[in-house]
């Protein structure tokens, strides 16, 4: 198949599932009595609370990801290299954090540390940066030990052993074997916990109070609470050039510094540690993590358990119990099977979408392309921007607003960036020597395919499938509107509870958060069970 | 079988069975309510509407009154909906400019309060509820022994007395917040209410972005442990503390500051483009019904539009009906309403 056969059917689908609904939502704001307006640009950038949010959401966006870097890599290196007791385990609960939805992160710091926390009221109700921070390290702490711990373990420790026999210091031979190896990862993790947190919504919306708006929160408030089209457009398109052109740099950097290697196809490369030095480094990153990751989902569990008189299942029982008034509409429990048939449906597009674009990617050698550039944008993109455009776009030539098949279409759309980041460095290191010598032995390109790339790939593959079905999981901003509210996903369920009032609806939406909570977990061990080194057969 | 083939096999299953549960049943005519979050309704009311009608009812609840409203707005050329319910009188003048209902007078209608009906020429919302927005108090942080008296006016609010006390919802965000700031502007006028706000600010105003957050985590009679002993909220908050409580209770700690109310008005329309349009003036019909309208109280906490219903004790016992409430005409609203709340948050906020 040629490259250009390869990316038609991710360019057809970034075209109608994301660029005609966003330009039909932006179309509406700037355009006006038949003409352009051509003075909302100039007008709303005027605004200096406009200009406040896009400097806010600039510098914390930079600020998170710088430190979500410092406490992340040594976790990222620990996981590679160190073998020890609970590994498989612990990595994929470290991963938890990165798909629980914002609902539910936000309320367990606030019940960590907010007015009614357990150290006492250290959240300002009118906006915390510290919590945002906070929140920003622990959501992307796992963007950082996925990407570059799974590249890390790919690397031949062998490298690293011969420069330290020739004399060359721990601190020096990574410094110089493995940092550069291991750059393109780097770069490519920052620039996704960047994204991220440039585009935050949840966590900023609940924790950053009236105070700190990102662009995000504004262009939702603009949209969906003052209906002013005009101010909430320019904000998307700021929000959109912002993140094409990071991406366009980003892209440059990241083609110029990737260097092709060989892979290790096993996890070899992980050893016990060895030394005192490595067992206190074990140590302490894994205290770091306990008490950053480990202390908001305890506490999430511990309200999830609490009853009226001490600790129970009351909350769980309830979970169970169809709702008597119309306030929940469905049982608790089947927003769990509704979320589980979209994540399933979606994970698949997103893997099918996101193959494709990868290989195609590959082919072109190192140039990022349009396709490139496009296939990261909807991360960029506002999630109301998107969840609005689905609903005034996608009514034509099928009316798709009312079909279950919107909901997994917008989750595959957030997934299908990870997919591709997650596969193309994989491929791209593929030695092309490889694929020309079975070429040259007669194999057809499909066979090239199946056995030159595929066996490479299909960690990675499997990688990304678990993350597709976990951000599916997860999902919350653009779900919240698009949901049909008879069908909804778990996090919206959670949502809708906590918006209620009283005890037991909070109690519920906890025991919910913790159902996701081993949903998810459960979906990423799975992954994990299926990458487990010497199970070629499959 | 491999592993992965089971793994595969598993979440085939698992998604067959949430397409399975997704099918619904084909029988009769099947309308969308879009409404807010705060709307409910008892089964058995609603059930008794499908039976008697043939008509299936499905509630889309989008956010908040505002929410559903623009929703609506954005997707007026292909509604979502048949019907819309819970526009309030805040948000009537943006929904009339854009002309998403189309005019329809219920048989009931000569029968609703008159003063509700805000499009009496035209009847393209029919009047379902009204409740007024006041500034509620815990009854146990006044009045007593060396505490200070209850507050008269939304005036005493600035005072000493009252420091750190008020919270209140971002009228950006929230609707009762919303109202509230339009009490200060219909009692201060367009040239005072940013001042009055600059001395609340003075004085410890606490703003928070929703309702739920303002009254459930922030106001001390709330059940959260919050602080604060003043909030913005409804003078239908007592039956609700009182209905809501656990373990059960028979006297409230909400009390009303019965001034500066501001009167919030719920109308329901019918949605231009609707394809069941029969069904959906039905479904109109059935809002201001004797059966729904005597169902209104007790579920969303306002008064029914309709005059005569009865009030279940329950409700009549607790809630508090202010002889006096503020209001302003929703053209008015519609124009001004960007300006008073930019200018507000540049006040309070900015």
């Amino acid at each position: 198949m040629s490259g250009a056969a390869l990316a038609a059917v991710p360019a057809l689908f970034l075209a109608y599932f994301f660029a005609w609904p966003v330009a039909r939502i932006l179309l509406e704001g700037l355009r006006a009595n038949g003409g352009w307006d051509t003075a909302a640009v100039p007008e709303v950038l005027g605004d200096p609370s406009v200009r406040r949010v896009v400097w806010f959401t600039a510098w914390q966006a930079a600020l998170s990801t710088v430190l979500t870097l410092l406490v992340a890599l040594p976790g990222a290196f620990v996981f590679a290299r160190l073998r020890f007791r609970g590994r498989g385990l612990l990595r994929a609960v470290v991963t938890i954090p990165f798909v629980l939805p914002t609902v539910v992160v936000a309320s367990a710091f606030l019940a960590l540390a907010g007015p009614r926390g357990l150290i006492g009221e250290r959240i300002d109700p009118r906006g915390s940066l510290w919590a945002i921070l906070a929140a920003h390290v622990f959501f992307n702490y796992a963007v950082i030990v996925r990407t570059v711990g799974g590249l890390w373990s790919h690397l031949d420790p062998a490298l690293e052993d011969a420069a330290r026999s020739l004399g060359a210091s721990r601190w020096r031979s990574f410094r110089e074997l493995s940092w550069p190896l291991l750059r393109p990862a780097v770069v490519a993790a920052s620039s996704i916990t960047f994204l991220f947190t440039f585009t935050s919504f949840g966590v900023v919306v609940l924790l950053g109070g009236t105070r700190y708006q990102t662009l995000e929160v504004a262009i939702l408030r603009a949209t969906r609470d003052r209906l002013d089209l005009r101010t909430a457009s320019v904000l998307a398109l700021v929000q959109l050039l912002a993140v094409l052109s990071l991406l366009v740099v980003l892209g440059r950097t990241a083609d110029r510094r990737s260097v092709r290697q060989r892979l290790l196809s096993a996890s070899d490369a992980a050893r016990r540690p060895s030394t005192r030095g490595e067992r206190v480094f074990l140590a302490a990153t894994l205290v770091t993590m306990a008490v950053l990751l480990g202390s908001p989902l305890a506490v999430l569990i511990e309200r999830s358990l609490r009853t009226a008189g001490g600790y129970g299942l009351d909350s769980y029982r309830a979970l169970t119990v169809a709702p008597s008034r119309s306030a929940a509409l469905v049982q608790p429990a089947d927003a769990i099977r509704n979320s589980l048939g979209f994540a399933f449906a979606a994970s698949v597009i997103a893997v099918l979408v996101g193959g494709l674009a990868a290989a195609a990617l590959a082919r072109r050698g190192h140039s990022q392309g349009l396709l490139g550039i496009g296939l990261m944008l909807p991360l960029g993109t506002s999630a109301v921007t998107v969840g609005f455009g689905f609903l005034v776009a996608l009514d034509r030539p099928v009316d798709l607003r009312a079909s279950w098949w919107l909901v997994p279409l917008a989750h595959s759309l957030v997934a299908v960036p990870f997919v591709v980041r997650i596969t193309l460095p994989v491929l791209r290191s593929i030695d092309p020597r490889l694929r020309e010598a079975a070429g040259t032995l007669g194999a057809s390109p499909s066979r090239v395919w199946r056995e030159v790339d595929l066996p490479m790939l299909r960690r990675s593959m499997l990688v990304a499938a678990g993350f597709a079905f976990a951000i599916s999981l997860g999902e919350f901003g653009a779900t919240v509107l698009i949901a049909r509210p008879d069908r909804p996903t778990v996090p919206i369920a959670i949502f809708r509870l906590l918006s209620q009032p009283g005890q037991s609806p909070f109690g519920e939406a906890m025991a919910m958060s913790v159902v996701l909570m081993v949903l998810t977990a459960a979906a990423i061990l799975v992954i994990e069970r299926l990458r487990t080194p010497g199970l070629g057969e499959f | 079988m491999t592993r992965r083939g089971i793994a595969l096999l598993v979440l085939g299953v698992v998604l067959l069975a949430a397409c399975g549960s997704s099918s619904r049943k084909a029988n009769g005519e099947t309308i969308t309510l879009l409404t807010h979050d705060a709307f409910a309704i008892t089964d058995s009311v609603l059930k008794s509407f499908e039976r008697d009608t043939g008509v299936t009812v499905i509630i889309s609840k989008g956010g908040d009154a505002g929410q559903v409203l623009n929703q609506a707005i954005l997707t007026k050329a292909s509604p979502t909906g048949d019907v819309l319910f819970g526009v309030d009188n805040t948000l009537l003048g943006r929904a009339l400019d854009a002309g998403i209902f189309d005019p329809y007078r219920p048989g009931a209608s000569g029968k609703l309060d008159p003063s509700l009906d805000l499009d009496p020429q035209q009847h393209r919302v029919t009047p379902v509820d009204f409740g007024p927005v006041c500034v509620d108090f815990d009854k146990r942080a006044f009045g007593g022994e060396g505490q200070p008296p209850v507050p008269a006016t939304i005036e005493d609010l600035t005072k000493p007395a009252y420091k750190d006390q008020l919270v209140v919802e971002n009228p950006a965000t929230s609707s009762p917040g919303l109202a509230f700031l339009l009490a200060t502007v219909r009692r201060y006028g367009e040239d005072g209410f940013l001042d009055y706000w600059r001395r609340l600010k003075a004085n410890g105003v606490l703003v928070s972005d929703g309702w739920t957050q303002a009254y459930n985590e922030q106001f001390s009679a709330g059940g959260a442990g919050g602080k604060r002993s003043l909030v913005v909220s409804y003078a239908t908050s007592p039956p609700a503390d009182v209905l809501y409580a656990t373990p059960s209770k028979t006297e409230t700690d909400v009390g009303v500051v019965t001034d500066g109310c501001f009167q919030q008005v719920e109308f329901a329309g019918v949605l231009k483009g609707t394809k069941h349009q029969a069904s959906a003036r039905k479904l109109v019909d059935f809002l201001v019904s004797d059966a729904f309208q005597a169902d209104i109280a007790l579920n969303m906490f306002v008064y029914p539009a309709l005059e005569g219903t009865k009030l279940p004790d329950a409700f009549t016992k607790y809630a508090v009906k202010p002889s006096q409430t503020l209001t302003i005409p929703p053209a008015e609203i519609a124009s001004k309403r960007d300006t008073w709340i930019k200018d507000w948050t540049a006040a309070v906020i900015g």
